[in-house]
């Protein structure tokens, strides 16, 4: 029987993947790490996890460490934030290119500098490009279940990539709540072990992350790339299992009362939550706006956002993240490309705010909107309007 | 190797690139990259295999009387055989393509 409990979100994610029976966990157990891997290490030394623990003296080891693993067929986890991802930047694109199933779960936090490390989504849209799969998680129940998930994403045949979990920093990582933790029982077969089909082998001798000259690489990167955005469907079908396995649903974009919404706001991240209660609130009052909540980040779920926003005259996007220089933030260039072309495409504002940690209430998302008409309404010239900054 | 790696398609590219025939890499052709070429003068050459040893690639090899001359398949004209041969008796010519 599931359990009810009370937990930060960071021993949430570490439940799962001792529920996973990982095999090997290697990670950097200082700042800008979580409780993530410190629940881990207690667990492996008292027993509770028959896993491998290496302890390296950096993220971008502890990212090539993951990558031995994986590649004799281990099952592999490891977790990171903030300056330990952007510290692991060159080592991703080995584990999606080298398409090993490894399971990281990112808190995500603020770059440098000034030097904070509260949550933003700087560190994860800086990861944007590097070939893995990426989702997010919105509290300590999503984390728990969408880690579980992963491993099964990730190891899954059609798919084979590693699989980054998402959860905001502190918001998620730190803060206790309820959460269900199922038994083993519950979970049956569910995630079975773990079936790389390349593993090293002496007996079957393979070289990984050989190099390609120009003449392949671009063979190589369009193979990748098509292998990428082809795992969809399987992620959304273990996505499905598990609800029939365990009576929770997640979609690669989850929308909210958005069937007839005219404006509809559009976010990532735990500061959904603070959104649906201005949606709610504005709903009461006969306003017809809607949120969509993308979480497949990577690969992009193009078909089923331009699904969830049909009836939307107006969006408005929300992101803790810049693009410094860039025309707007990474989310909303996302949102833009893939509005591009479609006929009576609706307006998009876009907002940047929650940065370093800034906090966001649902009345803060109730003056998005006000904004948001207010620019639609005067047919202002902005292209994006970073909030809750002092004049 | 089946095929060469310029000749295939990306749907033939094996999941994660792997390379399922391990040493192929003596399959490739590094001597493509070469503008100029070691020529040894066996009369000056003493046979002391210092180009050998120093050889990067290593493409030197040992022939039948004992001589050490490049493999130009694989050799990539770096010259650093008849920088480092004490009897000058290579020299480094320019190729014509």
């Amino acid at each position: 029987m599931a359990k009810r409990v009370g937990a930060e979100g960071s021993f949430a994610v570490a439940e799962a993947v001792r529920l996973a029976d990982t095999d090997v966990v290697a990670a950097y157990p200082i700042t800008p790490q979580t409780h993530i891997v410190e629940r881990l290490s207690e667990m492996v030394a008292d027993g509770d996890l028959n896993a491998n623990f290496i302890y390296v003296e950096s993220e971008h080891s502890a990212m090539s460490a993951c990558l031995g693993s994986a590649a004799v067929g281990a099952r592999t986890f490891t977790s990171t934030a903030g300056q330990g991802l952007e510290l692991m930047h060159e080592v991703l694109y080995l584990a999606s290119s080298m398409r090993l199933p490894i399971v990281m779960a990112v808190t995500d936090r603020a770059l440098s500098g000034p030097l904070n490390v509260w949550g933003d989504h700087s560190d994860a849209m800086a990861t944007r490009d590097c070939g893995w799969i990426q989702y997010f998680a919105e509290n300590a129940q999503e984390a728990f279940d969408l880690t579980l998930c992963a491993f099964k994403i990730a190891e899954h045949h059609d798919v084979l990539f590693p699989v980054m979990v998402h959860m905001d920093g502190f918001h998620v990582s730190h803060v206790v709540e309820p959460y269900l933790l199922p038994d083993k029982e519950e979970l049956g077969d569910f995630l079975p072990p773990i079936d790389y089909p390349y593993p090293l082998d002496p007996n079957k001798p393979v070289s990984m992350g050989a190099f390609a000259p120009p003449a392949v690489y671009s063979e190589c990167r369009k193979a990748q790339d098509v292998a990428v955005n082809g795992t969809i469907a399987a992620v959304a079908n273990v996505w499905n299992e598990f609800n029939k396995q365990l009576g929770r649903q997640y979609k690669p974009i989850e929308t909210y009362k958005t069937e007839d919404a005219e404006t509809i706001l559009i976010a990532i991240g735990s500061f959904n939550q603070m959104a649906s209660v201005a949606v709610d609130k504005m709903r009461a009052e006969g306003k017809k706006v809607g949120l969509v909540r993308i979480r497949l980040w990577r690969p992009f779920p193009l078909a089923a956002f331009r699904q969830a926003i049909k009836s939307a005259k107006n969006i408005v996007v929300f992101e803790r993240s810049m693009s410094y220089g860039g025309t707007v933030g990474p989310v909303c260039a996302e949102v833009k490309s893939a509005l591009y072309g479609i006929k009576d495409a609706p307006r998009v504002t876009s907002f940047i705010g929650g940065l370093g940690g800034r906090d966001m209430s649902p009345k803060h998302f109730e003056g998005l909107f006000k904004r948001a008409q207010e620019i639609f309404d005067k047919n202002l010239d902005i292209q994006y309007e970073t909030i809750g900054v002092r004049e | 190797m089946a095929k060469k790696d310029f000749e295939l398609t990306w749907k033939e590219i094996p999941v994660g690139a792997i390379v399922h025939e391990p040493g192929n890499a003596s399959e490739y052709q590094t001597g493509d990259w070469r503008s100029q070429m070691p020529v040894l003068d066996r009369d000056k050459c003493v046979k002391c295999g210092i180009c050998y040893r120093f050889c990067p690639e290593p493409c030197i090899v040992k022939d039948d009387e004992g001589y050490y001359v490049a493999d130009l398949f694989y050799c990539k004209g770096c010259g650093i055989c008849a920088y480092e041969c004490p009897k000058d008796a290579i020299t480094i010519v320019k190729e014509e393509h």
